[in-house]
C-alpha cells in the first residue's frame, strides 16, 4: 500500500502491525505523534493493545519491563529528556533481558529548552545494552521498526532495540511510504524466562561478585550474536519486501578518495554533497552509519575520512568520530554540526569535505570558515 | 500474607529489606515468582505486569511489596499514577518508618521525635499521611494492619484480593535494630502502637471507614503514649515539646477517625 506519512506515523503504523500486547505512553515533543497515533488505533479497535498512559518516562520503561517479563511484546516511544529520565530503566530492560522496542525521536537536551534534532540523547544510552539503529527516511523508520521487533525478540538476542529518528527533520516531514502486509515476518515471542506461577523463580535478586559478571558477559555475548541476527533479518526483509538495508548506507563509496560518515538525516544531505563534489572532480562518497550498537565494522582503508557528529561528549569529542577512530586506523576530520537543530545544508557538507583538515576538530558555526 | 494470596500470585519488590531476605542468587526463599524492580518503579512495573496478565486473560494476583521509602518517598509518583489509572493490583507497604537496608535514615514515614542516623536529634517533621494520599485516589479498598496482629493482616489481604482495581494495605512493621528495642519485644511494641493510638487499624471500602480489631477500644481509651515510646531507643530523650506535639497529633487523629466513622465530619 502506497501512502504518504510522517516519520512518527510510519513508526506507529509498524507498531500497529507488530501488535504489541502492551504499549506504555508518555508525551514529549517531538515524539508525541507516535503515541497519539497508537491511541487512535486502540480507540478505533484497529489494535488490541493494553495502552498504559503512564505518569512519566521512568514509569513507561518500568511498565514495559513489568509487562515484558510475562512474555508479551511491548513498545514505547520517547525523546530527549524523556529518554534520560528513563535511563535507570533502560539499563534495567537490557539487564533483565526484556526485548522492549522503543522509538527515540532525537532531540537536544536542556538547558535551555530546545526541541530540535540532536543525537546526544541517544548517545548517552550507548552503554546500556540496547541495540541502536539510526534511520534517515520515513520508509526506513517504518522498515526499521518492523525489523526491530524481530531482532530484539530473537532467541539469540533478547535485548531491547532503539530506533532513532531525527526530531522534526524526520519525525514531522511527509514522504511516500510503502506499507506491506507483514505476514509472519515477526514470529510470536517466546521469552524463555517468562514468569510462570507454576514454576516460581526469583528475578533480579541479590547477585554476588561471583555471578554478576557472568550476566554482564551474557549481555555482551548476545550483543555479538545480534550481528548475525541483524544481517539475517535485513536479508529476509529484502527477500520479502524488496528493500535492502545494511550496517551502513553507502553512496558512491567504491572509488571514493574521501568518505563522509554521519548518522540520520545528515546522511541524506551528505549524498547531495557527494553529487555536487563529484561534478567538481572530487571523488567523494557517503557512508551513513545505520547501526550504532552493535558498532559496525567499517571499510575505510586508505581513504580520507570526514565524520559529522550531531552530538558531543564534552572533554572528549564527537561520539561517532571518536568511536570510528577507536575501532579503525584512520586519521579523520571531525565536524560537529547540527546541534539543537542547527541548519546544515548539503553545500555546508560539501564545504566540510572540500576543505577538510585531517586530524582536526571543527565546530560548525563556531570555528569560523572551514 | 503469601498464604492469603495463594499460588497464582507474583510479588513485585522494589529495593527494600525484602530484596535481601528473599535470598541470594540462584536461590529464592519465596514460593511464588518474585520480580525485583527499580526503587521508584514498583507500582509502574506492576501496572505493566497486570496489563500483560489481563491481556492474556490471566487473573494472576500482582502484589507489590514495598517499604516506606519505596512507597512514601521515591515511589510515590508511580504509586499515584498506578492508582489513578485504576491498575488491577494490590499494593502492600510494610512500614518500619525509616530506610532500613541502608542503616536507618529518616524517611517520609519516620514519626516526629524519632532518632535516625540522619535525624540524630529526633525528627522535626510529622510522618507523611500516605493513607490519606491513597484515599484521595478513591481506591475500592484500602486498609491498615500491624505485624503484631497477623490474623487481621491475613484477612485484609484476602479481602483486598477480591476487589478489581487498585487496593492498598499499609502495614506497620516494628523493627528491632531501627527502633532500638530487644527483638523479643516486637509483638509487644506493635500492640502498643495500636493501643496507644499511634497506629490505627481500619478498612476503607469504597471510601467508607471501618475501625477494626483492637483499635475499636484504643480509639475510645488509648493507653498513654509514653508506654509505646518508652521501650524504644529511637524516642529516648525526646524533648518535652516534641512529645506534647506528638500527643496532640495522636489525639487529633483519633478524634478525626471516631468522628468520620460516626458520620459526624
Amino acid at each position: 500500500m502506497l501512502t504518504v506519512s510522517t516519520g512518527n506515523k510510519a513508526v506507529a503504523m509498524a507498531v500497529k502491525q507488530a501488535k504489541p500486547a502492551v504499549v506504555a505512553a508518555y508525551p514529549i515533543t517531538p515524539q508525541t505523534e507516535i503515541v497519539e497515533q497508537i491511541a487512535e488505533y486502540v480507540t478505533a479497535k484497529e489494535l488490541a493493545t493494553r495502552y498504559i498512559a503512564v505518569e512519566s518516562e521512568h514509569s513507561a520503561m518500568a511498565a514495559c519491563i513489568g509487562a515484558g517479563v510475562t512474555g508479551v511484546r511491548t513498545f514505547t516511544a520517547t525523546s530527549s529528556h524523556g529518554l534520560l529520565y528513563m535511563h535507570e530503566m533502560t539499563n534495567w530492560a537490557a539487564g533483565a533481558r526484556i526485548p522492549v522496542v522503543m522509538a527515540n525521536v532525537n532531540r537536544a537536551l536542556g538547558p535551555g529548552w530546545n526541541i530540535w534534532a540532536e543525537h546526544t540523547d541517544a548517545m548517552q544510552e550507548r552503554d546500556t545494552g540496547w541495540l541502536q539503529v539510526y534511520v534517515a527516511s520515513v520508509q526506513e523508520a517504518y522498515d526499521a521498526t518492523l525489523m526491530a521487533f524481530r531482532i530484539a525478540e530473537h532467541n539469540d538476542v533478547l535485548l531491547p532495540v532503539m530506533i532513532n529518528l531525527d526530531g522534526f527533520l524526520l519525525s514531522h516531514i511527509m514522504q511516500p511510504l510503502v506499507a506491506d502486509k507483514i505476514g509472519d515476518f515477526i514470529p510470536p515471542l517466546h521469552l524463555p524466562h517468562a514468569i510462570d506461577v507454576t514454576k516460581p523463580r526469583g528475578y533480579g535478586g541479590l547477585t554476588g561478585p561471583d555471578e554478576h559478571f557472568k550476566f554482564r558477559w551474557d549481555i555482551e555475548r548476545s550483543m555479538r550474536d545480534s550481528r548475525k541476527v541483524i544481517e539475517e533479518t535485513q536479508a529476509e526483509f529484502n527477500r520479502r519486501f524488496g528493500r535492502e538495508y545494511g550496517w551502513t548506507e553507502d553512496y558512491r563509496c567504491e572509488d571514493a578518495d574521501v568518505v563522509v560518515l554521519s548518522l540520520g538525516t545528515l546522511g541524506k544531505e551528505a549524498e547531495m554533497a557527494v553529487d555536487s563534489l563529484r561534478k567538481e572532480g572530487i571523488r567523494a562518497g557517503s557512508m551513513r552509519v545505520r547501526w550504532f550498537r552493535p558498532f559496525p565494522k567499517l571499510d575505510l582503508n586508505g581513504r580520507d575520512v570526514v565524520v559529522i557528529d550531531r552530538d558531543y561528549s564534552f572533554g572528549f569529542g564527537g561520539v561517532l568520530a571518536r568511536s570510528i577512530e577507536a575501532k579503525n586506523r584512520v586519521d579523520l576530520f571531525s565536524v560537529i554540526a547540527g546541534l539543537g537543530g542547527q541548519e546544515v545544508t548539503y553545500d555546508d557538507i560539501a564545504g566540510f569535505i572540500r576543505n577538510r583538515r585531517m586530524g582536526e576538530e571543527f565546530w560548525f558555526g563556531v570555528s569560523g570558515d572551514v | 500474607m503469601l498464604k492469603a494470596a495463594g499460588p497464582d500470585s507474583v510479588l513485585v519488590v522494589p529495593a527494600c529489606c525484602t530484596s535481601v531476605i528473599q535470598g541470594i542468587y540462584p536461590n529464592t526463599a519465596m514460593n511464588i515468582p518474585v520480580y525485583n524492580v527499580g526503587f521508584a518503579t514498583a507500582a509502574a512495573s506492576a501496572s505493566g505486569m497486570s496489563a500483560a496478565f489481563r491481556s492474556m486473560g490471566k487473573k494472576t494476583n500482582v502484589i507489590v511489596y514495598a517499604g516506606d521509602g519505596g512507597t512514601l518517598d521515591i515511589g510515590i509518583q508511580a504509586l499515584s499514577g498506578a492508582f489513578e489509572r485504576g491498575t488491577d493490583f494490590l499494593y502492600i507497604c510494610y512500614d518500619n518508618e525509616a530506610y532500613g537496608n541502608t542503616g536507618m535514615q529518616r524517611s517520609g514515614g519516620t514519626p516526629l521525635g524519632a532518632k535516625t542516623t540522619t535525624t540524630p536529634g529526633g525528627k522535626t517533621d510529622f510522618k507523611k499521611d500516605i493513607d490519606a494520599i491513597v484515599a484521595a485516589h478513591e481506591p475500592p479498598y484500602q486498609a491498615t494492619a500491624c505485624a503484631a496482629y497477623p490474623q487481621d493482616l491475613f484477612k485484609k489481604v484476602q479481602k483486598a484480593l477480591t476487589f478489581r482495581g487498585p487496593t492498598f494495605i499499609h502495614v506497620l512493621a516494628p523493627c528491632p535494630p531501627g527502633w532500638r528495642y530487644e527483638t523479643g519485644k516486637s509483638v509487644e511494641v506493635g500492640k502498643l502502637a495500636v493501643k496507644s493510638g499511634m497506629w490505627v487499624l481500619y478498612e476503607r471500602e469504597y471510601g467508607k471507614l471501618t475501625i477494626t480489631g483492637p483499635s475499636k477500644a484504643a480509639i475510645k481509651k488509648p493507653v498513654p503514649l509514653e508506654e509505646y515510646l518508652a521501650p524504644q531507643g529511637r524516642f529516648k530523650g525526646i524533648d518535652r515539646k516534641a512529645l506534647e506535639t506528638l500527643k496532640q497529633r495522636v489525639d487529633r487523629t483519633l478524634k478525626r477517625f471516631a468522628q468520620e466513622e460516626a458520620g459526624v465530619c
